[in-house]
């Protein structure tokens, strides 16, 4: 028989870093909060200040004489928002976000249930580079680079005239709204290149959920009787909506604050980012400028509402 | 009528035949028991009647009708899955009910006969609940109920007791029992768990290296293992190898002896060997004693009316000839 032996209590380390471990150790909560300390100030008065900051000028009017920024707590900034002018931008704008967000999670789906379901090993790395790899060069090479390809003399209209569908370019252009002279500067190059730019964040998010659906779910519907569309209709969506909700806040948002690629890609009529742009720059409309900023919060904010009302978070 | 036919099934996934050459023919009404240690192929059998695998060769019958290429939402075949598989964004009550909503039931008679389901598995009124709000033992009899609401002509259960605590899966191996008494359902029963295997199925399919080693009910597998594989693994029978079953005046062969079987000392009739005590433990209703013996590890369950022999004591112990079951091979 071997006994055993030696001391039940270690020695800790000595010095400021051994007892600094021992006490943070013993005072989890301290340790917590000196590591959120720093990013909930940054959070809260940087971000959350400017925000605010943001929302207070929306409440101020500006005089159409002097051009000064009148401080006086008015809604006369927001009823310019109603104007047609100002309101054709916004409804403009929310439209291409819902377009694109649609467009995005009908094409990012397979996508994203080919990498959670069959990819492995190899084709899963395949998969991520794949989808990544945009995220890693510049936004503005990328959307000049798609200025080239969807131009007039670009690939595109090379291409479709090799394949001899140069009439059904010109059809699709001769549309009223949606066309133009070229893809380049109409709406349709606008929205093929917010799909293009934005696709990652719609990809990852469904896949992310996808993820996490097991397989015998899938399984388990077919055995009950269940056809592949019934499954996809009542598990596989269901279970993927929290994903698709995600990758859609991305998309929606980021169309929805989008200034540069309308400013190259696309007619010359303004979005709320440019519209944005111009007001604080250009015209010197800070309150004006703030009050269009709100929009897309606002908008978020009901969409969020809605989302959640509808269930769209219940599978979390 | 012959509910599930296997005639020479292989499903092979590259080099590896995880079911290689099976027959089998499954009676309507039966309790059968497909029991195997992991990777026997067992559940790919399971999986294959199921229809979400399809075999590499080979012909299956469900009922007389060719499964091949029929997907598994045309076969009244229905699966309580090992982790249940339940949806977890619906119900109790819409789980219960899917089956039923995707051929087009009526809201309110699935809903009733849903309920009646619950009912039958012992949880009423827990429809409203979410499956992340019930224990494991309430998982498993929702997922009872989600196949059976079906009247599935087979039932596929593919280890549905493995997740659950001694006392629960004792229970619900005697509720599945009667279940399928009163139900007339054909059920298959995967396990690796012999006990439960022998306890309730009406046969048994011994599963090793994707072929069957024994079909038989559960005493023929027990007391005539016909291989050194199945006694292994059926129950705890000794193993004796070949030299030592012809010193005790028998043929050549490995035989399988029950514990339960041998005893203390001597008696008219019996073979009788001597060994050298290697381990005793007290259990209760028996002292379980290992002796060394001509080179053998045997294993003894002797009655607790006689005290354990100490470690290192050379013991006699007997047997009657019939107990000695002789199998297939030398090796």
């Amino acid at each position: 028989m071997s006994t055993v032996s030696g001391t039940s209590i270690l020695t800790g380390r000595q010095g400021l870093s051994g007892r600094l471990s021992d006490f943070f150790w013993r005072n989890p909560k301290i340790l917590l909060l000196l590591m959120l300390t720093p990013p909930l100030l940054w959070l809260g008065v940087i971000y959350l200040g400017a925000l605010f900051a943001l929302l207070l000028q929306s409440f101020f009017s500006i005089d159409d004489f002097s051009g000064l920024i009148n401080y006086e707590f008015t809604f006369a900034t927001y009823k310019q928002l109603l104007i047609p002018s100002n309101f054709d931008i916004i409804l403009r704008t929310v439209l291409m976000a819902v377009l694109v967000t649609l467009a995005s999670a009908i094409i990012a789906f397979p996508i994203a249930y080919y990498a959670a379901r069959y990819a492995r090993g190899k084709w899963k790395v395949i998969f991520y580079l794949g989808v990544m790899l945009p995220l890693w060069s510049s936004y503005l090479v990328k959307i000049y680079a798609w200025k080239l390809i969807l131009a007039k003399e670009g690939i595109l209209t090379w291409f479709l005239a090799k394949l001899n569908l140069l009439w059904l370019l010109d059809a699709w252009l001769a549309l009223p709204v949606v066309g133009g002279t070229s893809l380049s500067i109409s709406y349709t190059g606008t929205f093929i290149v917010f799909i293009y730019v934005w696709m990652p964040f719609m990809i990852l998010p469904i896949q992310a959920s996808l993820e996490r659906v097991q397989g015998n779910l899938i399984e388990a519907s077919a055995d009950l009787g269940g056809k592949p569309s019934q499954t996809f209709r009542y598990v596989l969506f269901p279970l993927a909506l929290p994903g698709i909700i995600a990758g859609s806040i991305f998309t929606f948002s980021l169309t929805l604050g989008d200034y540069i690629i309308p400013q190259i890609i696309g007619s010359s009529r303004l979005f709320i980012g440019q519209a944005v742009y111009a007001q604080q720059g250009t015209a010197g409309n800070i309150p004006l400028a703030a009050a269009f900023s709100i929009v897309p919060i606002v908008i978020m904010g009901l969409y969020l509402w809605m989302a959640k009302r509808q269930g769209a978070f219940d599978a979390l | 009528m012959t509910a599930v036919l296997f005639q020479q099934v292989s499903r092979h996934f590259g080099a590896v035949r995880a079911v290689d050459s099976v027959d089998l023919a499954i009676a309507e009404g039966e309790f059968f028991a497909m029991l195997g240690p992991s990777g026997s192929g067992k559940t790919t059998c399971l999986r294959l009647m199921a229809g979400f695998e399809q075999p590499t060769g080979g012909h299956i019958e469900i009922f007389g009708e060719t499964a091949e290429g029929v997907p598994p939402y045309r076969r009244n075949v229905n699966t309580v899955f090992q982790d249940y598989a339940l949806f977890p964004h619906l119900s109790i009550l819409e789980n219960v009910a899917y089956g039923l909503m995707v051929k087009g039931v009526a809201k309110a008679e699935r809903l009733k006969a849903a309920e009646e389901a619950l009912a039958m598995v012992k949880l009423p009124g827990y429809g409203t609940r979410r499956p992340g709000q019930l224990s494991g033992g309430q998982r498993q009899r929702v997922a009872l109920a989600r196949a059976l609401v079906n009247r599935p002509r087979v039932l596929l259960l593919d280890e549905p007791l493995g997740a659950l605590d001694l006392k629960l899966r004792e229970q619900m191996q005697e509720e599945l029992k009667s279940l399928q008494k009163s139900l007339g359902i054909t059920f298959v029963f995967v396990t690796h768990d012999q006990g439960e295997a022998l306890s309730m199925a009406d046969r048994i399919a011994v599963f090793s290296d994707g072929k069957i080693q024994q079909l038989g009910t559960p005493e023929d597998v027990y007391k005539r293992p016909k291989t050194r594989f199945v006694a292994d693994f059926v129950g705890s029978s000794n193993v004796l190898p070949p030299d030592f079953v012809e010193g005790l005046g028998f043929g050549k062969h490995y035989a399988s002896l029950r514990p339960e079987a041998i005893d203390l000392g001597d008696g008219p009739g019996r073979k009788q060997f001597s060994g050298r005590v290697t381990a005793a433990s007290f259990l209760g209703a028996a002292n379980r004693v290992t002796v060394e013996a001509n080179g053998a590890r045997v294993a003894a369950m002797l009655s607790a009316s006689i005290s354990v022999p100490a470690q290192g004591e050379t013991i006699t112990l007997s047997f009657l000839p019939q107990d000695l079951h002789m199998m297939d091979g030398t090796q």
